[in-house]
């Protein structure tokens, strides 16, 4: 069984601004490969199906253990991590491309310099900075701890933004995990002096009532979180603070 | 201020998910109920639609509590069906088919309500039974009817589901699936009271 090859269709494209072009190649198989083995397989020996040299797939990786997020691509359809996409879980010929929701800069590469912005928009972070020592925040309580943990586990890659129907050329939707983060800092207990500020962001362009429902994001959603839990929780939240902000004008 | 513009959208659709409710849906659960008196017969009909007739200040109800969230809900709802996406053929999940499901349907209710109003509304002049069965008379416009409500009540039906995410009243998982079975059930039971009266009328 050592001549076993794996078949893999890969949508190239050289620039920015370049079109799109799909390419074949044929990896010697070893067993427990992942889709980035095969990838580094590709840069090792740059040959495609039809025996031509070509310029080595672009492709992004950092942490090969499904924690860093950088490597999310559309794996047979669907978006995904390749460090988990393993070869032998998978449907042959394996067919790889970007996830085109967001600009691509090169073969598998993206730009999400949109969900960066995203998150600076709601202030995805717990201010502590000040001009003197503001000393130890109140405690969190266990029990809100251990849910607020699970959307922390969200690495900003991109497969919710890529698969809902919502994120398109026609709306400016800033995508689920982005709402999902509003709420893990609005249970933060220093975060939660700014709530306020986040749910104005979810309020404005973009924001939280471009949601339509169809879900997509949690079935996606590699580190399992619950976004839509959270999209209906902070649904509640910006409704209500909407209207108490409105009648207390 | 930019915000201002922006907070707009916000209010915009929040103003769309609650009319859909009050009053379209209510509307729509009162008027297929009328309408099923057609089922006792002409005369239980025709009574039932004279005294609806004879409300003190009709126009103003119809016009405050109909026409006017209902072109409000629609035309935006339009806008929402072209600004959205639709991926149900890559994702074929039952949500993402039903949210797909949902704007389709809003669309053919859109069409189907300005074919209704011009045939039963500004056509003939007050409704009666033998209006209604001449409509019925020709085999399209039944079809169209049956397929027309049927489509209405679907969108009531899974509209209610996401209006009760979109106000916060369904968060978990389990809530929204258990939601969704009870909302299919009334999508069953409303479509069986619409359509049944169009067969009455029908004869
Ligand atoms: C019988 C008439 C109608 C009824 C009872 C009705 C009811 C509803 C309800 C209850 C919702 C849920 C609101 C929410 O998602 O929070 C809804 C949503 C919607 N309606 Fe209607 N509707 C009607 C007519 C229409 C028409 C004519 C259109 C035109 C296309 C339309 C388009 C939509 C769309 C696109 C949504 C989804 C909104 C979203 O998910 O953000 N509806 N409708």
């Amino acid at each position: 069984m050592s001549q076993k090859e794996i078949h893999v269709i890969i949508e190239r494209q050289d620039r920015q601004d370049a079109q799109p072009y799909t390419e074949e190649f044929r990896i010697p198989y070893r067993p427990n490969m992942n889709v980035i083995a095969c990838l580094m397989e590709i840069q090792r020996n740059p040959r495609n199906s039809s025996g031509k040299d070509v310029a080595p797939v672009a492709w992004e990786s950092n942490c090969l253990e499904e924690i860093c997020g950088a490597c999310m691509m559309v794996i047979n359809g669907k978006p995904r991590q390749a460090c988990s996409a393993l070869v032998d879980q998978l449907e042959q010929p394996i067919r790889l491309k970007p996830a085109r929701t967001f600009p691509v800069v090169r073969d598998l590469v993206i730009d999400r310099s949109r969900m960066f912005k995203a998150l600076q928009r709601v202030k995805a972070w717990v201010p502590i900075d000040g001009t003197y020592d503001l000393g130890a925040g109140p405690r969190m309580a266990e029990r809100d701890r251990q849910w607020a943990y699970e959307l922390s586990k969200c690495f900003t890659c991109g497969a919710c933004v890529e698969a809902c129907p919502n994120v398109n050329e026609r709306t400016k939707f800033i995508g689920p995990f982005a709402i999902s983060q509003v709420r893990l800092f609005n249970t933060h207990p220093t975060g939660e002096m700014h709530k306020e500020d986040r749910f104005e962001a979810l309020m404005g362009e973009g924001g939280i009532h471009e949601c339509g429902n169809s879900q997509n994001c949690v079935q996606v959603c590699p580190k399992g979180i619950p976004l839509t839990t959270s999209i209906a929780a902070m649904n509640r939240a910006v409704n209500r603070h909407a209207l108490s902000s409105w009648l207390k004008r | 201020m930019a915000n201002q513009q922006v907070n707009r959208d916000f209010l915009f659709r929040r103003l769309h998910s609650l009319l859909g409710v009050v009053p379209i849906t209510l509307f729509l659960f009162i008027h297929l109920t009328m309408n099923a008196f057609a089922t006792k017969g002409a005369d239980a009909f025709n009574a039932k639609a004279q005294t609806l007739e004879s409300m003190p200040f009709l126009p103003v109800i119809e016009w405050v509590f109909i026409f006017l969230p209902l072109l409000y809900h629609g035309i935006y709802g339009m806008y929402v069906a072209y600004t959205s996406g639709y991926n149900g053929s890559k994702y074929s999940w039952g949500r993402n088919v039903m949210f797909t499901l949902q704007r389709v349907s809003g669309v053919v209710t859109f069409i189907f309500i300005l074919y209704h109003l011009w045939t039963a509304k500004v056509l003939p002049d007050g409704p009666s039974f033998d209006m209604v069965q001449q409509i019925l008379s020709n085999p399209l416009q039944y079809a169209f009817m049956i397929i027309g409500t049927v489509c209405a009540v679907f969108h009531l039906a899974n509209g209610l589901w996401g209006f009760l995410i979109h106000w916060g009243v369904t968060v978990g998982p389990r809530a929204q699936r258990v939601s969704a079975y009870v909302l299919m059930l009334l999508f069953v039971v409303l479509s069986g009271v619409g359509v049944s009266a169009l067969v009455a009328f029908h004869g």
